[in-house]
């Protein structure tokens, strides 16, 4: 096998593993949107709910329609039959009054759940670890619909 | 009665065999991972084979991948418009693209373009006796021709399928944002937010290593012990692209359940 054709045997692979080295970095960046999870330093809020619907592990939590961090754990508190929703906010906004209330919110009619934070008028702010007070539960269409129902037969 | 017992027989003979067949195919991958011909010498013949192997896979990877991206905008356009869901365009062709067709198409292809020229190669070496010229010179076949060839396949595989999953989502977004018009912010935006590196793109990549051991093993498997006769050659060829075809669709199957099912 002569030289040049040595040669052009590795310029193709060298060129066959750069490309997929770009596509990875396209699958990771443009389609799988890793880089607003990677740079930002986050932390921990956590809030109770009574119900919280359909909301999962990664849902976005929203400030004025901004995402600002995401649910990172749910737990079952067995004590006080309630849920405890973790969630890890983007350091630049730590600045978080301490009476901000949280709400369980759905985008569109169908959409996916989210958590709304509305920020409250305290001086004092929500530090790493502190948990929201004020919280309100995700709205269940079939408790919507019995409420209705039940209202609608008082009015006969 | 004796045709009976005959028939009892033939099952008996195809059951043995099966097994002979299949501990043949352990004890040969086993062989095959611990023969390594030394750094120098093995990474020039790796170069070698990633270039049969790989880089002359590439066309027809791009090719394809481009042109399933564009076909699923398309269908997937004219069943979500109906709903009023376009926006929904960016999340179904990207995660059916990474999860699922990436990976297996991309494996099936491999099995027709590289895994049949694989199992061609090694057979006629076998018939023509240079496998055996090998031994008489006392270099080891398997460490020679079949650990580079098996490596090469093995290493490819992942990244055609990463390139097929690319070049997919941009023939998608050919087809949805600039020849049928969905928004381009909530294209990207929202396939951002449906796609998890970890979840989707990583479990994707991992399915299509686990089809490149499968593919390759088959193939150099199918090629050293086919029968050292022109029809033989041809039977064995046969074999690895529907052998692989079947192992990788039912393995596809296997991993989404275990990946992204509630059965895992």
């Amino acid at each position: 096998m002569n030289h040049q054709r040595i040669i052009w045997i590795e310029f193709t692979v060298g060129v066959f593993m750069l490309v997929a080295f770009l596509s990875a970095i396209f699958l990771a960046l443009r389609v799988s949107g890793l880089v607003t999870m990677v740079g930002s330093e986050t932390y921990q809020i956590r809030a109770r709910f009574d119900n919280i619907g359909g909301l999962k592990v990664r849902s976005p939590v929203n400030i004025a329609g901004v995402t600002v961090g995401r649910v990172s754990d749910i737990q079952f508190d067995a004590k006080t039959f309630d849920a405890v929703v973790s969630m890890e906010i983007d350091n630049q906004y730590k600045i978080l009054p301490s009476d901000t209330s949280a709400s369980i919110l759905t985008s569109g009619l169908l959409g996916e759940k989210y958590i709304n934070l509305e920020p409250g008028a305290s001086e004092t702010t929500l530090g790493s670890g502190g948990e929201i007070e004020a919280t309100q539960s995700a709205l269940i269409l079939e408790n919507l619909i019995g409420k209705f129902l039940t209202r609608g037969k008082e009015g006969d | 009665m004796h045709r009976l017992i005959h028939h009892i027989q033939s099952i008996g003979q195809k059951t043995i065999g099966f097994c002979i067949a299949f501990g043949r195919a352990n004890l040969f991958i086993l062989s095959i991972i611990f023969a390594w011909p030394g750094f120098k010498l093995g990474a020039r013949l790796l170069v070698k084979q990633l270039y049969s192997v790989g880089v002359l896979s590439l066309i027809i990877i791009v090719v394809s991948g481009g042109f399933v991206g564009m076909v699923l905008g398309l269908q997937g356009y004219t069943t979500l418009i109906k709903f009023g869901a376009e926006q929904a365009l960016g999340p179904m062709i990207s995660l059916a693209l990474v999860r699922e067709l990436g990976p297996v198409m991309s494996a099936l292809l491999f099995a027709g373009r590289a895994g049949s020229a694989l199992t061609a190669e090694i057979g006629l070496m076998r018939a023509t006796e240079q496998l055996s010229g090998m031994e008489m010179m006392a270099v080891d076949p398997i460490t020679r021709v079949i650990a580079p060839r098996f490596w090469a396949g093995v290493i490819s595989l992942p990244l055609l399928a990463i390139l097929f999953s690319a070049v997919g989502v941009w023939g998608g977004t050919l087809v949805g944002v600039n020849w049928l018009g969905v928004d381009e912010g909530a294209f990207w935006g929202n396939m951002q937010s449906a796609v998890d590196w970890h979840e989707d793109v990583w479990n994707g990549i991992i399915k299509s290593f686990v089809f490149g051991i499968l593919v390759t093993w088959l193939a150099v498997f199918h090629g050293y012990y086919a029968t050292p006769t022109s029809e033989g050659v041809s039977l064995a060829t046969t074999r690895t692209v529907v052998q692989s075809s079947l192992v990788v669709l039912a393995m596809d199957f296997v991993l989404t359940a275990l990946m992204f099912g509630e059965l895992g």
